[in-house]
């Protein structure tokens, strides 16, 4: 074989490799979803929503609490990161070129990348220590630090692609700075931040590992926020732990509902990126 | 006057709120040291040398735990690398642009998938599947010290196997757009010198090295830290050994499996130092790869440090 051909079917094989890959990766991605599709569907009704677990032995039941107590600790997750996320977010995008605004942003991504299960521990230890109980508040804080980070680097993002010229256009009117950006740049981007919350929530929804000793877990229907909380999470891991067929089918039903609502998260904060994009690109 | 005033208050307030981040990884780093003392100042470094762990008996040996992390780490990474690498390539530089956007969506897709749902799948389909594949390694190949012992099915390799899906998406993101961020002329400058696509694909590949390193580091760093699908299929018995086929143990999964039950204060300390260390390894990863990732940025004047986050680059 002469040089030329073999170079070339050197590259041909590398080419062929790169596709390869593709493969492998869409391969257990598509086999993932089609056990967690065919395996939910069989399992998932109106009791799944409607009723609570029943005792081992007796088949049925549902996660109503279950799914009750993820909306809780998602909302207070919400409550306690919208507002620092935001805010910080702002700080970073109108004070971008300050020292402070890149510590800050450092911050940030430190914190998007320490393990959920240290975020756990970090929460046991300031929330459920000093009160000698489990409680759906801890659950909520772990999860809102969670949210922190990625709200923030959303909105800093998205703020920036804001025109300069609206600012400057607001300021030469003689806004202040907290009047530009409250009425003219954080409304233009108000899509963008309502993204960064959705891809935070679409996040933490499958978050497990650190409500594992925040929220804990609860077989009853609890509404107080100083009680352990069942979660969707938690509940499908304690019933794939199990060994009973029944709670297997309920754990996939769970697998099921968690997955669609990451996947509309995904889809809904990628339409409105996109249309933001769109927006500022003329 | 007024004006000024309110700017400064503006400058002021939001940036309080940009302290709270600061305060609270400071505040991480604090509390997970405070409650470690005890076992530090117990055990001092034969907490990481030794390897029994017997809660009731109070003898508490970390080494175990740190060996699965880095063992299970390092082979995901071994597995999932040349694969992101691949796909990176594939959509940067080979795809049709027709299909780039779609494919992009796709291996994201792998990264939006919560960790539960990989463990259960793990449980209930992939360690049957490495079960099988244990039992049908011939005798041959079982002399290595890989493929000794028991084939349980969950173990080493189920780990691995499930830690390197679950990376990918990670580091192909940053990968891709480390890739597309090398100029143009580094190509076609090869082309023009008659290079094979192997040979110009390769001319680009040296010029982004270093943020490939850092999308490769990140992708370690995310490794280290994943928990519930490692938990569910790694089988949990504290060993240090080279077989694939045996059950193992990391530093997440024993927060996750003791944490909530473990009742004497040693023992949470022991747990805590654990998480600890667990902090400070993936801080210092994360910590290498953003400073990877952004040097080539700052030559390429691309700003490929934006993409660390699969989900965000994807939306």
């Amino acid at each position: 074989m002469s040089r030329t051909s073999r170079r070339k079917a050197l590259s041909a094989a590398f080419v062929g490799f790169c596709a390869l890959s593709v493969l492998l990766a869409l391969i257990p991605l598509a086999l993932v979803l089609f056990y967690v599709v065919s395996q939910g569907i069989q399992a998932i009704n109106v009791d799944f929503f409607t009723q609570m677990p029943k005792p081992v032995g007796e088949p049925g039941g549902g996660m109503a609490n279950a799914i009750f107590g993820t909306l809780i600790l998602a909302g207070l997750g919400s409550l306690l990161a919208v507002p620092i996320g935001v805010l910080s977010g702002i700080y970073m995008s109108e004070y971008a070129g300050t020292r402070i605004a890149s510590i800050v942003r450092f911050a940030a991504d430190t914190l998007n990348g320490v393990p959920s299960i240290v975020i756990g521990v970090f929460v046991y230890g300031i929330a459920v220590l000093p009160f000698k109980r489990y409680s759906a508040t801890a659950g909520g804080i772990a999860l809102g630090v969670m949210m922190i980070p990625i709200i923030a680097r959303t909105t800093e993002e998205l703020l920036l692609l804001v025109p300069g010229t609206m600012r400057e256009g607001a300021l030469a009117l003689g806004a202040t700075r907290a009047r530009a950006v409250f009425s003219v740049v954080v409304p233009a981007a108000l899509p963008g931040i309502i993204t960064g919350i959705v891809l935070a929530l679409a996040r933490i929804a499958g978050e497990t590992a650190p409500l594992l000793f925040t929220a804990l877990n609860n077989q009853f229907f609890s509404t107080s926020l100083r009680q352990p909380i069942s979660s969707l999470t938690v509940q499908v891991y304690s019933y794939a732990q199990s060994p009973y067929a029944d709670w297997h089918r309920q754990a996939w039903a769970g697998a099921l509902v968690l997955v669609t609502i990451v996947l509309l998260c995904s889809i809904l904060a990628r339409v409105a990126t996109r249309r933001l994009e769109s927006m500022h690109a003329r | 006057m007024r004006k000024k005033g309110g700017d400064l208050g503006f400058r002021v307030a939001t940036g309080l709120f940009g302290l709270v981040l600061i305060a609270i990884v400071g505040a991480i780093a604090f509390e997970l040291s405070r409650q470690s003392l005890p076992t530090i100042e117990k055990f001092g470094f034969s907490f990481w040398r030794t390897q029994t762990w017997d809660p009731i008996a109070g003898e508490f040996g970390a080494l175990p735990f740190i060996w699965g992390t880095l063992y299970s780490s390092i082979l995901a990474l071994l597995i999932a690398t040349p694969i992101a690498l691949g796909i990176a390539i594939f959509i940067v530089e080979l795809a049709p642009d027709r299909l780039q956007r779609p494919l992009v969506f796709l291996t994201e897709l792998l990264a939006a998938i919560p960790s539960i749902v990989y463990g259960l799948w793990g449980v209930f389909v992939l360690v049957p599947a490495v079960r099988w594949l244990e039992m049908s390694m011939p005798d041959t190949l079982r002399q290595l010290p890989f493929f000794s012992g028991p084939r349980p099915g969950v173990g080493m390799l189920a780990a691995a196997l499930i830690l390197a899906i679950m990376v990918i998406p990670f580091t192909s993101s940053v990968a891709r757009e480390v890739l597309k961020s090398v100029p143009p002329a580094q190509r076609e400058g090869a082309y023009a010198l008659g290079a094979t696509r192997l040979e110009a694909i390769r001319a680009a590949l040296f010029y982004a090295r270093t943020g490939i390193l850092g999308a490769v580091m990140l992708g370690f760093g995310r490794a280290l830290g994943e928990t519930m699908a490692v938990t569910m299929v790694i089988g949990n018995d504290p060993k240090v050994t080279w077989s694939l086929f045996a059950p193992q143990y990391t530093m997440a999964s024993v927060l996750a499996n003791e944490f909530s039950e473990a009742a004497d204060p040693l023992h949470v300390s022991a747990l805590v130092e654990i998480g600890l260390v667990l902090f400070t390894i993936t801080l210092v990863v994360n910590l290498l790869s953003r400073l990877l990732i952004w040097s080539m940025a700052r030559s390429a004047r691309g700003p490929a440090a934006g993409a660390a986050d699969p989900e965000v680059a994807a939306a």
